[in-house]
């Protein structure tokens, strides 16, 4: 056993929640140091928790582990308790399972998957003592890899990192391996590793490409610099999920995480194509996994983590063609074995409610819709496939069988918003409510009454989805909507079991400036940073007057980025990547939009996004019928 | 039937706080693959029991489970199957089968021994001109030592006199037994804040590495004498186990001599093993 620990005992019986940094739980990977040649820490920014939580980085640690000379170990953001004693002691950040310092790696993986982390990047960085700009990065520093979804607009944060990968991480990690390896027997330096490395089909190397400006502050050109650096970047996709592999053993943390339970990833990808959606767009194409395989992955999982409880991982669990089959076999083994299965993303119809009803205590939870719209009109708008009708059958159903609190989950401020269409938000929610006290007669309600959660989110522009053009609202708009949403629902004649909870309206505005933002920002984040704000996920760390201070400093406008609407012909800043969706799709898309038109999902006919060309999953299985639309 | 399942904790795992232990134990049965009894209900349980919980940051050699299991191969296989799917650090050593009638972990403790170490440069001043044996007498001396014990409620005065049942020093390391009882639980810096109290010195912060080494509770022999023995001895291992369904399946056996039976040789084998039999807390070297 490592006996040793990187912290005192001094320090682990002073903070809180000292298992976050002492590794060893059951699953981690131990390696011998003197057999491996390549160390790799694999980093979450934000608090252990949460980074446990997170299927991707299971996955790649899996992956990474396979590889008999790579040792992959895992680091978090140490909590601010921590992150106070570190600064103060010099005390370098560490990996969990060896408990060494990360700057002694040679790589450090980041996953990026919300933009309100970029500060805690910084600070891992920092902690680590490895230099913030990549530019400052010496031979002996880990190569600084980022992923995740918001890696396809790498801009912002462009200076901190020595290379990103785009696309999904089970493709090319072994020739990155291998380059690393090369260039290590060869001794060419670090420059050399990455010139070779922006090569690898999905690798961006920032430093490798110029960005210049209009007058005006929009893009004017973004060019490579380096021969044989490639000008566009295409994402990187695993074609059939079934021979990727998938990590049977996952980590079990000795405390509660967010996901504290065997995930299964039954599918990747969306057939919906809800226009505000990122995910939906980025993942395409849908490809499903082997019900068999997953049925042999989830009792080999449980077997090995010892979890009670199972969870399906899917952007549209329903959309799962061999669902019922699975959920029966689930239903049938976790019985045995007194496992609970949890199933959310469910479209609530009769086979959902029949299932949650067997899984489910039905007084203890709640039902939720996400019609994201108010109106029909805006739904057709953002093309949420979900109608008025739809949900009102659900809740009807759901209401006949026992469920008394729904939660509906709407968006604020999207593109051609009215105030008709937020006032739609307060009628649906009073008709769900009227429809409890139609269906369930008054010597059978339990409470007496029905309760009715709405919450309401701020729209936020984000690359690559036809709304990546949008003006975003600013703050004083979203909070004027909110107000107008909260009294419209105050008007209900069934307001009282209605109750009604909106977001911060400035984080999201934050996020929507780093989501399309350019180059530039990453002086903001340093300035930022440097005012001591990190945890800015965090509603009780984020703050809002040091972030528009960091703007005015760099002399940046954020309204610049958020709240400008985009013209079609301007160069945008992830245009430089290749994610598979044409521009021209999310053009047609976008206009669409703007007509208030639906478009069909890829299972009713094929919208030409541009993905076929990847030649797997739903576009080669085609949708009911075959029918194969046209190709741009 | 249930089992009595004894484990250490050391090394890293010392600062797996005792409900995250409990979430372990549960998902490494689990893991394990015994056959493991669950209360009924939406969302079963497992039926288990922990003895006195443990301090974030202290090692121990004797920690207690019960777990209630519907059948079991040997103690011998359970321990092997919790060992092969456990961390390192968290070590089954022993299990046995309980007697109906004993009562669970959690509720019987009433004793714990404590084996204490100073941390380096945290060693008390007054060991320059006094040696821990001879205050240690004159702290044992006194008929009372009331101490401010903080609890759920607010800061309590509390007699410690009364719980220390054996304090000695090895030359090296403090040895304690102590109350572990629910209503009396003492825990062993707070003996060591009264001592240095008592030579007008405090505690340093962390200054203590605490191990505790068994955890006993109450019985009474057939003499009606009270004993402390080792919730270890309380249950059966595979062999007593076995002679006693032998002796049951001979024909009916009286409890109270049945209960006598199993109780007599763990009693006789406490006392060989413990190196703190149950002497009067006085009597020190």
């Amino acid at each position: 056993m490592n006996d040793r620990l990187a912290l005192s005992d001094d320090i682990l019986m002073s903070i809180e929640k000292p298992e976050r940094y002492i590794g060893h739980e059951v699953n981690s990977v131990v390696k011998d140091k003197a057999e491996v040649q390549i160390r790799f820490a694999m980093c979450f920014p934000d608090v252990y928790e949460i980074g446990m939580s997170h299927l991707g980085i299971q996955i790649l640690y899996d992956l990474l582990n396979a590889m008999e000379d790579v040792w992959c170990e895992r680091v978090y953001s140490p909590w601010v308790d921590l992150d106070a004693i570190l600064r103060r002691e010099k005390i370098p950040l560490f990996a969990l399972e060896s408990q060494d310092p990360i700057r002694d790696f040679d790589f450090l993986g980041i996953t990026i998957q919300y933009e309100m982390c970029y500060t805690n990047i910084l600070q891992v960085l920092d902690l680590a003592q490895i230099p913030l700009s990549a530019a400052d990065r010496g031979e002996d520093c880990p190569i600084v890899i980022g992923g995740g979804p918001c890696a396809y607009n790498p801009e912002p944060i462009a200076e901190f990192f020595d290379l990103f990968y785009i696309g999904e991480g089970e493709t090319r990690y072994g020739d990155l391996i291998a380059l690393y390896k090369e260039c290590r027997r060869e001794g060419t330096g670090r420059e050399e590793f990455l010139r070779r490395a922006a090569g690898i089909p999905g690798m961006y190397v920032p430093r490798f490409y110029q960005a210049s400006y209009h007058a005006d502050g929009t893009l004017a050109a973004f060019t490579p610099i380096r021969e044989g650096v490639p000008a566009t970047v295409v994402k990187e996709l695993a074609r059939d999920l079934t021979d990727t592999g998938y990590p049977l053993k996952p980590i079990v943390p000795f405390i509660k995480v967010t996901q504290d339970r065997v995930v299964l990833e039954i599918q990747r990808g969306c057939i919906r194509g809800c226009r505000f959606c990122q995910a939906g767009q980025l993942y395409r194409p849908v490809r499903e996994r082997d019900v068999e395989q997953l049925k042999r992955y989830a009792l080999e999982m449980l077997k090995n983590t010892g979890h009670e409880e199972i969870s399906l991982s899917s952007l549209s669990s329903s959309d799962y063609s061999r669902l019922p089959e699975l959920i029966d076999f689930l239903i049938e083994e976790c019985g045995k074995q007194k496992t609970n299965i949890s199933l959310p993303s469910l479209r609530i119809d009769a086979f959902s409610l029949d299932v949650m009803s067997k899984v489910q205590d039905v007084r203890k939870t709640s039902l939720t819709f996400a019609p994201e719209a108010g109106s029909q009109r805006l739904r057709d708008v953002i093309n949420k496939g979900l109608t008025k009708e739809d949900i009102l059958r659900g809740a009807r159903l759901a209401f006949a069988g026992g469920w008394t609190r729904v939660k509906l989950y709407f968006m604020l401020g999207q593109p051609t918003e009215t105030l008709e269409d937020i006032r739609g938000i307060a009628e649906l929610s009073n008709e769900i409510a009227a429809a409890f006290f139609d269906v369930v007669p008054k010597e059978k309600r339990a409470n007496g009454r029905v309760q009715i959660v709405t919450s309401t989110s701020f729209f936020v522009p984000k690359p690559f989805t036809p709304f990546q053009w949008a003006r975003q609202c600013t703050k004083e708009e979203f909070i004027e909507k909110a107000y107008f949403t909260k009294r419209a629902i105050s008007e209900q004649l069934n307001q009282k079991s209605i109750k009604y909870n909106w977001h911060e309206a400035d984080a999201s505005v934050i996020e929507g400036v780093l989501a399309r933002g350019d180059r530039r920002l990453s002086r903001v984040l340093l300035t930022l940073y440097r005012k001591g704000c990190f945890f800015d996920a965090w509603s009780e760390f984020f703050d809002n007057d040091k972030w528009m201070e960091a703007f005015a400093e760099c002399g940046l406008d954020p309204g610049f980025y958020s709240s400008r609407e985009r013209s079609l012909n301007e160069l945008l800043p992830w245009d430089f990547i290749d994610c598979g969706v044409t521009k021209e799709f999310l053009i047609r898309e976008w206009e669409k939009a703007k007509r208030g038109e639906p478009s069909a999902n890829c299972r009713e006919q094929c919208q030409g996004c541009g993905v076929r060309r990847f030649d797997c999953g739903i576009c080669v299985e085609g949708g009911q019928g075959g029918k194969v639309g046209k190709q741009p | 039937m249930m089992l009595r399942i004894k484990f250490r904790k050391y090394g890293p795992i010392r600062f797996i706080g005792h409900l995250d232990v409990m979430r372990y134990f549960q998902k490494l049965n689990r893991r394990a693959g015994l056959d493991v009894a669950y209360s009924g209900g939406f969302s079963p349980h497992q039926i288990m029991s922990f003895a006195a919980p443990l301090g974030v940051g202290l090692e121990s050699n004797g920690e207690y489970m019960d777990l209630q299991v519907h059948s079991l191969v040997s103690c011998a296989d359970v321990r092997e199957r919790m060992n092969a799917v456990g961390v390192e650090g968290m070590e089954v050593v022993d299990v046995k089968i309980l007697p109906e009638d004993a009562g669970n972990a959690m509720a019987s403790v009433a004793a714990a021994a404590y084996t204490v170490r100073f941390r380096e440069g945290r060693t008390p001043r007054f060991l320059e001109h006094l040696p821990m044996e001879q205050a240690l007498r004159t702290f044992l001396e006194r008929e009372s030592i009331p101490v401010a014990k903080e609890t759920k409620k607010g800061v309590r005065q509390v007699d410690l006199r009364p719980g220390i049942y054996e304090l000695s020093w090895d030359g090296a390391a403090l040895h304690m037994l102590l109350d572990a009882s629910s209503g009396g639980n003492i825990k062993p810096a707070l003996v060591l804040q009264a001592l240095l109290d008592s030579c007008g010195e405090r505690l340093m912060e962390n200054a203590l590495r605490i191990t505790r080494e068994d955890a006993f509770t109450q019985v009474t022999d057939a003499e009606g004498k009270p004993h402390r023995v080792s919730l270890n001895d309380i249950g059966m291992d595979d062999a007593q186990y076995a002679a006693r369904t032998a002796r049951i399946s001979e024909g009916p056996v009286q409890t109270a001599a049945r209960t006598a039976g199993i109780s007599e040789g763990p009693v006789q084998a406490a006392a060989g093993t413990d190196k703190h039999p149950g002497e009067k807390a006085g009597d020190l070297p």
